[in-house]
């Protein structure tokens, strides 16, 4: 069953620390008014910040996509982090928990991943990179194994 | 004293109570603001030669790697300048969140809340109340 959600997308920029702050707060407000239980948004919300902070960080700064979406009765929120920075090499690798080019822990991307119920990454050396990340309010397996 | 700089989120209260700092975050820190809190718990340290250190997160609504990793390094750093640290009033579910990012902290103490924090410190601090009271 494809994922369709109303065309009311928001785009925030993620170019400095407090562009971080002010797209956890918006992701918060998002997610409990689309019905989100405290735990789900906190989970969601610290995804979101580990990968905002990944765009600002390896990719040298871009924009989150906030999406609401629906699936059977189903609510959910799509969140798109884009940046036109390098690019990851070895996707793998970067998914691996504890690896890091940097100073980091290398928690960011592998415990993200966990913290959601679908999670995408697109990219490539030099093309930038997109993640993308959806979570829903009510887990619902079977729609998950993708018929 | 509560003027930010232009372009900086405003600083972190610390507080002296007899040989403990009590830090207390409130709200959505920015990156910058918990980094200057790392210097400025430090100092206040050095300056006042505390021997412990308490901070409430129970404010807090988000800890993610960055946060966690600050915290983990001011009880660092705050042990290497002979102090403990003790991190009180975690929500429940930053705690779960925190499981599931693979972030555990391993190195933190912890307590529910300001007041058993300072009990804490108080008890681990065995060595000048020895002296004091046994002259062992
Ligand atoms: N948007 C991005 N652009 C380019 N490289 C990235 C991007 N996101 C992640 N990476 C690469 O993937 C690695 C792993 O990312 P991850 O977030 O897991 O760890 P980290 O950011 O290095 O450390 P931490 O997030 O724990 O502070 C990074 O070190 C970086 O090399
Ligand atoms: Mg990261």
């Amino acid at each position: 069953m494809p994922v369709s959600g109303p065309p009311v997308a928001t785009s925030l920029p993620v170019g400095s620390d407090a562009d971080l702050a002010w797209v956890r707060q918006r992701i918060r407000q998002t997610a409990a008014g689309l019905g989100f239980g405290l735990v789900q948004q906190t989970k969601l919300v610290t995804a979101a910040s580990e990968l905002a902070r990944n765009t600002l960080v390896h990719g040298g700064g871009g924009h989150v996509e906030i999406t609401p979406v629906t699936r059977d009765t189903t609510r959910g929120l799509r969140l798109s982090f884009v940046d036109s920075g390098p690019g990851i090499r070895d996707v793998e690798l970067a998914l691996t928990d504890g690896h890091t080019s940097g100073g980091g822990l290398g928690l960011g991307l592998s415990g993200a991943r966990r913290l959601v119920h679908e999670f995408e990454l697109d990219t490539g050396p030099g093309r930038g990179t997109t993640v993308t990340v959806v979570a829903w309010t009510a887990d619902v397996p079977a729609a998950r194994s993708g018929e | 004293m509560t003027s930010p700089h232009p372009g900086h989120a405003a600083a972190v209260p610390v507080l002296a109570l007899g040989e403990t700092l009590l830090v207390t975050l409130q709200g959505d820190l920015h990156d910058r603001t918990a980094e200057q809190l790392q210097q400025d718990v430090t100092h206040r340290i050095v300056r006042s030669g505390a021997a412990g250190v308490v901070i409430d997160i129970s404010g807090v609504d988000v800890v993610d790697s960055f946060l966690g990793r600050v915290l983990a390094e001011i009880a660092e750093s705050a042990r290497l300048l002979a102090a403990h640290t003790v991190v009180v009033g975690m929500r429940p579910a930053v705690a779960i969140t925190l499981v599931e990012l693979g972030l555990t902290l391993p190195g933190l103490t912890t307590a529910l809340d300001v007041e058993q924090g300072m009990e804490l410190l108080t008890r681990s601090r065995p060595a000048a109340a020895d002296r004091r009271g046994r002259g062992t």
